[in-house]
Order: structure tokens, then sequence, then C-alpha cells
């Protein structure tokens, strides 16, 4: 597990860009999401109309929060349903394993949930001698890794299937060495059948949330792998965990925003499975959960609402930013050190763990602004980004050198006359060091830019020495 | 094209100033040739964007208010980068509260100034400009330009225009590069993986001139393909489009 601080950050770049299947296994799929989102968004006129609505409808929510927390709470308990409140990460592990000891579990199978990640559930059920199985594909193979999730939609994308085969055939010894397992359908196929006995002798089973569904009390998953709803419903007792952003007021503004996360997301029209849970089983239903809970958490999201922040809680976590992002495709999820990686990682992490425990994350985005660009919910990513950077001007967290250098650039950049005299002297100096060249291998202090390229000279004079020359 | 001749201020911008010259001598042929008057005001400096993107606003909004004042009176503004560009565009009025002076100034500002392919094609109505010059080029487009002022169809229909310019299209011509301001030095070796994907496409295509529209990303791109010895040549789209071939090209001595 690559650790979160100022310096791991730098190291885990480094380790990434020297890491040859990861490096593969990213040139692979980047651009294969690009393209299907593109052509989804091609065969749908409205996409960006939908884009406009799904992000008021956030707004509004975000806006009035305590009341539709409220109602979607009351609409839980009239279907049947249990609602716990978690403000920490401590308080939602608890609550969960409360659930998990009076239901006697000895194993829970668990949907894709980032809030899981975020809250570290499964380190928690296991030293309170619970046995969480991952049951989405991705997140069942880092598990057996145990590593993160490299991607918020596509945990495993990080690797590549070789290595996934050699995972399977070290922790599953019943296989065949003989049995081909090059394919992905045949990996499919093998980790199928492994979960297939777990689903039946689960006790409870935990999923995450896309939505909550204020008017209904309903929470809403969607999935690829139909995983999600075996999880929910073959045990007798189903954990919803989700943050409070997640709620929407109405089932049509979730259908409405549901039209472009798939998208987004995968470029598929819809996921394959969408599935929609209100309360446990009723009197007369053949199956189902007997008890039901939702576990919301906070951790930190009501101190983000009202500031320069608050949009940051419109994402619904498609994973659009991460696949056209250069950054994160150039070094991979991990080096982002924690639970959310890529631009909107960048922006959501400083908010959970403290802006000085990851001052790197808002500074490694060149500002590109693809992640804007292609992002359903329109979150001003790189408005949010420069937004920490003000944070970590203001508390002095930037390294010194930046802060000096910085410092003297403005002061000079302030007073024209001076910063003529000091451009023209540059100028000059470094022109003369690369006459016949055109440009310098090596530079004093500029390391980061010799480090991999050549620094193209200036021509000698500054246009405004040559304006005032041949324009009198 | 408007029927007298437009004043237009020039805003260098801090690297063109300092780096290459001839790239703000291009843009001046270039509006001239179209009929403006081009005056370079004294004050000016840099747009500010290293403070606005390394957290500092104090010194941001002074040297946007420094610009301002530079660029009073003009018909227009003119800049050879969309990054520069994007900046007094877009995020000039953002530092300053909606109904004050500095505001409303700020926002005139922003509707006089134009990226000069954008300037020409959008306000000049130039359908093609008298140019030779002799390249198999392709075109990178910088991220500003393209993502905050629009920019992606101008310059090519310009260089379309220029006798001798046959443009190939690389694969993601509007991926980053790596530059990215301070980001390049700060992160070199992020900066340099985005790069390598960038020249691989480059090269791609077979051209043997390489175009954008921002210095920044022209020295990011032509550092690494000097390192790596490659003969192809780097240029601002301004300097092509004005047919200057006899100034070496970018990182080059002749």
């Amino acid at each position: 597990m690559t650790e979160m601080s100022t310096t791991a950050f730098k190291d885990n770049v480094t380790r990434a860009l020297a890491d040859d299947k990861l490096q593969f296994a990213m040139t692979e799929t980047g651009p294969r999401f690009i393209a299907k989102r593109t052509k989804a968004r091609e065969a749908l006129p409205e996409f960006d109309q939908l884009r406009d609505q799904a992000r008021d409808i956030k707004d509004h929510v975000l806006d009035h929060l305590d009341i539709y927390l409220e109602t979607y709470e009351a609409k839980v308990k009239e279907a049947g349903g249990h609602v716990h409140w978690a403000e920490t990460p401590d308080e939602a592990r608890a609550a969960v394993l409360e659930i998990c000891r009076k239901a006697n579990a000895k194993m829970v199978t668990k949907g894709k949930s980032m809030i899981s990640e975020e809250i570290d559930l499964n380190k928690h059920l296991e030293e309170n001698g619970i046995t969480p199985v991952e049951t989405d594909l991705g997140e069942y193979i880092i598990q057996l890794r145990n590593e993160r999730p490299s991607h918020i939609i596509a945990p495993a994308v990080h690797l590549t299937r070789d290595q996934v085969e050699a995972d399977f055939r070290r922790v599953h010894t019943h296989l065949d060495p003989k049995r081909d397992l090059t394919e992905i359908p045949a990996l499919v196929e093998e980790a199928r059948a492994v979960l297939r006995q777990k689903y039946l002798n689960a006790d409870v089973g935990i999923t995450g949330a896309n939505f909550l569904i204020a008017e209904t009390g309903t929470s809403i998953i969607v999935t690829n792998e139909g995983n999600g709803d075996l999880t929910q419903s073959l045990p007798k007792v189903h954990i919803v965990l989700a943050s409070i952003e997640k709620l929407v007021p109405t089932l049509e503004d979730a259908t409405t925003i549901l039209r472009v996360l798939a998208r987004s997301a995968t470029g598929q029209d819809f996921s394959n499975y969408t599935t929609f849970s209100t309360g446990g089983r009723r009197p007369g239903d053949p199956d189902g959960p007997v008890e039901y809970h939702v576990i919301l958490l906070d951790n930190g999201r009501t101190s983000v609402l009202g500031t320069e922040f608050q949009d940051m809680l419109r994402c619904i976590r498609c994973g659009a930013c991460l696949n056209h992002c250069p950054v994160y495709n150039a070094v991979g999820g991990h080096a982002y050190g924690w639970v959310y990686p890529g631009p909107i990682g960048s922006v959501v992490t400083p908010a959970l763990v403290g802006i000085e425990n990851a001052r790197h994350l808002p500074n490694a985005s060149t500002f590109c602004g693809r992640c804007e660009e292609v992002c359903p919910m329109r979150i001003p990513i790189p408005k949010m980004l420069r937004h920490w950077r003000e944070k970590e001007f203001e508390r002095h967290l930037q390294p010194t050198s930046q802060r000096w250098g910085l410092g003297l650039w403005a002061f000079m950049a302030k007073r024209p006359r001076l910063y003529r005299k000091a451009t023209a002297i540059a100028a000059r100096v470094l022109s003369n060091q690369a006459v016949g060249k055109g440009r310098l291998k090596k530079v004093p202090l500029a390391s980061g830019w010799t480090a991999f390229r050549d620094l193209p000279a200036p021509q000698g004079k500054t246009f405004h020495q040559l304006w005032k020359e041949r324009r009198p | 094209m408007p029927e007298t001749s437009p004043r237009v201020g020039l805003f260098v911008t801090c690297l063109v100033d300092m780096f290459r010259p001839s790239i703000g001598f291009a843009t001046v042929k270039l509006l001239e040739d179209a009929g403006c008057t081009v005056e370079v005001p004294e004050l000016q400096t840099c747009c500010g964007q290293p403070a606005y993107n390394s957290g500092d606003q104090a010194d941001a909004r002074a040297l946007a208010l420094n610009v301002i004042e530079a660029f009073k009176g003009f018909d227009y503004v003119v800049v050879p980068s969309g990054s520069c560009g994007g900046m007094i565009v877009k995020h000039y009025p953002e530092f300053f509260e909606p109904g004050s002076t500095e505001h409303d100034e700020a926002l005139d500002l922003a509707r006089r100034t134009h990226e000069i392919t954008s300037f020409l094609t959008r306000v000049m109505k130039v359908e093609k400009v008298e140019a030779q010059f002799p390249a198999r080029a392709t075109y990178h487009d910088s991220c500003s330009g393209l993502r905050e002022l629009g920019i992606r169809n101008e310059p090519r229909k310009l260089l379309a225009s220029v006798e001798g310019v046959s443009l190939r299209e690389m694969t993601d011509a509007e991926v980053c590069c790596g530059f990215g301001g301070t980001f390049c030095v700060k992160y070199p070796g992020i900066s340099d993986k985005m790069l390598e994907k960038k020249l691989r496409h480059i090269e791609a295509t077979g051209a043997d001139t390489l175009i954008a529209g921002d210095l920044g990303c022209l020295m990011n791109m032509a550092g690494k393909l000097k390192r790596q010895g490659s003969a192809i040549k780097v240029r601002h789209v301004a300097e092509v489009l004005a047919g200057d071939y006899e100034t070496p090209p970018i990182a080059e001595a002749e």
C-alpha cells in the first residue's frame, strides 16, 4: 500500500513512471474509454443539456441537503429500513460491525463501494473476525493483491492480464495448471465460479449507492456484472454504505443523472444493471434481505458546504476526468496515494484528509482543462485545484524555493522598468551561452527543465528592446 | 473588416519578449497586413498567470491591474498566446467584485482581448494570408487556447492559406504536451511522460514542422525534440503565417 504524505507523491510518481507493466496497462485502457464516451456523447444530441440539468439538480440538493436527508431518513424508515448517521469513518465502521455482529456474520459479500475504501472497511472487518469478499471483478482482483482501487470505476485498470492470471493461480489453488486463463472471459468465468458460492454463504451483503432518493427512500446501484444484485438480495442483511451527497430529490432526478453517468463512465447508454432498493423484504416477498440498513457518512463533507469547494460534492464518481487526464494516464491511480485518484481525487482528497497531508495533489496538474470539459456534472475541477493552491499559499505550505522564486519574479513583474532591464540581461546572458546552438543543455537552477529537455535559448535582445530600436 | 484602421495594443507576453521576439514581430506584421495600427505599451510585463496558478492572488491581481492600465483606450488587445489570452479573457474578471470599477474594467479588457489567429479570422474577417512557407506541418492545440477560448479551426484555416504549407493532423492533437507552466519544472517526470506521448504522435505524422500557438508549449516540445536529435522544426503559428522562415526554428541556431 502506498502511503500518503507530501514526500510520498513524488516517490510514487517515480515508481509509477518506471513500472513497465503499469505503463502498458495505462496505454491500453485510457484511449478505449475516451473513444467510447465520445461515441456515446455524439449519439445523444441533448447530452450537454442533460449535463446542465444534472448540475442544477445536485446544486439544488446541496443547497437544501438537511431537508432532503431528513425526508430520505423518514422514507427509509417507512419502508422498514434503518438509517445510521456516521460523522466519521470510525462511526461508520462501528455501525457496520454492530450490524454484522447482531447477524452473527462470519462472511460478508461486498458490491463496489468507494465509501468502503474511504473508511478502510475490509481491514476493520478482518480484524474483527469477519471475512469480506469483494464481488466486483476488479475489486476482487485487487483484494487478492491487497491493493487499493487505482480507478473509481475500474479498480484494477493498472494491471495487465498476465498479472491477474498470476494472482488467480496463486490464490485459487484448485486451478488446473493446464487451464488456459490468458483471455479475459476465462478469468471472468473463474472468478464467477469462485464467487457464486460466496454469495450463497454470505451472512451480510454490503453495497455502495450511486444515488439515494429522498421522495421514496430508495438506494440505487449501477453495475455491469450483476454482482451488486446478488450481493444485496441473497444474504439476510443488506447494508448500504453511502455518503450524504448521494441524495437526489426524486426518481425523475435520478434518471436524469443516470443518462449522463454511464455515458461518461464507460460510454454505455446505461450500465447493464441499475438496481433500486427500497427497504427489505416485505410480507409476501419470495426473497430479498430481511434487514435493510443505510449508513450515511459525512466525513468532512458538511464542512465543504457553503465554501468555494462545494461544487466537488456534485461528483457522481463516473471516472471520466480520470480517463481524460494526461497526468492520471501517465502515473496511474496509486500514485495519488489515497482512495480517490485523478483530477477529482486531487480536489476531494485535500478536503477529506487535510491539504497539509495532500500538498502535491492540487499542484500535479497542468490545468489543461480536459477534466472540466468532460465532467457530466460540470464541476470546475481546475478552478477547485487552484483554490487548493491558494490555501497552500496562504498557509505557507509550498516549498521555500518556490515561494522565493515566485516572490522575486512577482516583485520584478510589478516594476516594468526594472523588469525590462532584468529580462534584457537574462536574455543576453542565456543567448551568449548558446551561440551557434540555439539551445542549452544545462542551466543553473533549471534542472527541472533540463532533466529531460534542452532549453531553447533566447534570440538575444528582448522584444521591447528591438521594438524601441526598430520603431523609435 | 472594420472601415477605419483599428488601434491594436500588442500584449507581447513575457516568454515572447524574452525568448523569441520574432513571434512578436510576426504578429505585428499580420496585424498591420490586416489593416491595424499596432502599438506596444511600455507598461506591460506578464499577465500574472504564474502567480495566479501558484495560489498567489494578491500578485495576480496586481499584475492584472497593471495590464488593465497598460491597455486602456485600445480598440483591441492582441496576444500571440491562447494561454495569456485566456488569462485576460476568462480569469481577470474573476479577480474583482462584480459591480466594482475594477471588475467593469476587467470585463471591458476581456471583451477587447483576442488571441492572434482568432482575432484575424473572427474580428478582422481575414480569410487568407499572403505568405509562403515550405512545411509539411502538424498543429498542436494548446490547452488554454482550445478549451478557454475555443480556438481550433482558426489557425488551421489560416495555415491552409499559406503557400507551401500542407497540414496533417496528429492523433490527440488536443491533449496537453506536459508544459503547464511551473508544472513542468515541479513535476518533470510526469511532464516528460506526457511529452513523450505527444512527440510520438507528432513523429507518426511524418511532418517536418511542428506548429502551435503558445511559446511555452513550443519550448517544451522543441526542447525534447532537439534533446532527442529530431530534425523536426518547431515554429509559432504567427511566424508561419507571416512567412518568416528566415529566423531559425525554436531551439535551433540556423
